[in-house]
């Protein structure tokens, strides 16, 4: 029988298991985990990995491709996807793209790594004093070597921001500043034809099930409980930030795969 | 009628910048949306709500 293992074609006998493909430690068939003793079937698209060793690009998308599935991977990988604000939101939302399978990112975030960042974004004590943009590319290379990634060093406004996104698919606001977010969004949506995923309330520690995705406008949506303002006595919190944070990428994932509604 | 924000108000010959403003609205954290399009900012002073329009407002609150 013929099986596909990383993406190339193999002859093995009717009967054969996992551990009967070679010296692996980890095998994956469409997108699960299966055992060493874990019987193969004519056609099956198996992952098998050792561990402790550093794929290189072609295992590593084959690996993504394992657990996302390979229509959905081919399309996320082609994906370019803008984060404006690499805070709470953006630091962590860049994280899961990556982890996700999009081809590339332009991270935008003129602001440098300090203490008080720690409790909610993520950086570790090590970044403190490094641009956001520098320690987020360091961390996102940790995860996928092989992710393309945009830096720019630059306070966003509604006079550069349209450069910035030009060649995105998508444009994802994290930014703290509630000007900030008007103004870019306006911008964005009167001056391209992007889509932007943008952000609204997710200070304090409310309940998770306020927090939810909205599509007020053609070519908007809007994440968060639309009301809770970071402000004296109500500050930004790990878990509630996450959970916003969450909410943005997987609506990047989900337009990026044809489900346009939230 | 006007539907603003999916809901149907009975008024007509409506100043945009005017309904935000009686609103509480502050200008500066708010989009809008007229008839599918986005309105820019420096028009909302000349625009008019007029019967049948349909406007989306949205208002950010700080934090991220």
């Amino acid at each position: 029988m013929q099986i596909i293992c990383n993406g190339k074609i193999i002859n093995m006998p009717k009967g054969s298991t996992a551990k009967d493909i070679g010296d692996f430690d980890v095998f994956v068939r469409n997108g699960y985990g299966i055992t060493k003793q874990t019987e193969l079937f004519e056609g099956d698209n198996i992952v098998a990995v050792k561990s402790g060793q550093v794929p290189n690009k072609e295992d590593f998308n084959q690996m993504i491709f394992a657990r996302n599935g390979k229509d959905a991977s081919d399309k996320l990988n082609k994906s370019c996807v803008c984060i404006c604000g690499l805070g709470g939101l953006g630091s962590n939302i860049a994280e899961m793209l990556t982890r996700l399978g999009i081809g590339k990112l332009i991270l935008v975030d003129y602001d440098i790594v300090d203490p008080t960042n720690l409790n909610r974004q993520n950086y570790f004590v090590s970044d403190i004093g490094s641009l956001k943009t520098d320690a987020t590319t360091n961390i996102l290379l940790k995860i996928n070597p092989y992710v393309q990634i945009v830096k720019k060093n630059v306070f966003v406004n509604s006079k550069n921001i349209l450069e910035i996104i030009e060649c995105a698919d998508i444009v994802v606001e994290a930014f703290d500043s509630a000007k900030s977010k008007a103004e870019i969004v306006n911008t964005i949506l009167a001056g391209s034809d992007k889509i932007v995923v943008a952000s609204s309330g997710m200070a304090g520690i409310g309940s998770s099930n306020l927090i939810k995705t909205n599509k007020p406008m053609s070519r908007l949506y809007i994440c968060g409980d639309m009301q809770s303002e970071a402000k004296e006595g109500l500050s930004l919190m790990s878990p509630r930030v996450n959970i916003c944070a969450a909410h943005q990428a997987n609506m990047v994932a989900r337009i990026l795969l044809g489900e346009v509604e939230c | 009628m006007i539907k603003i924000n999916g809901e149907n108000k009975d008024l007509n010959n409506l100043n945009l910048m005017e309904y935000l403003k009686s609103c509480g609205y502050k200008i500066e954290v708010v989009a809008v949306e007229l008839n599918g399009n986005i309105v820019k900012k420096a028009d909302y002073v000349n625009t008019t709500l007029h019967d049948g329009d349909v406007v989306e407002i949205v208002s950010f609150v700080g934090g991220g």
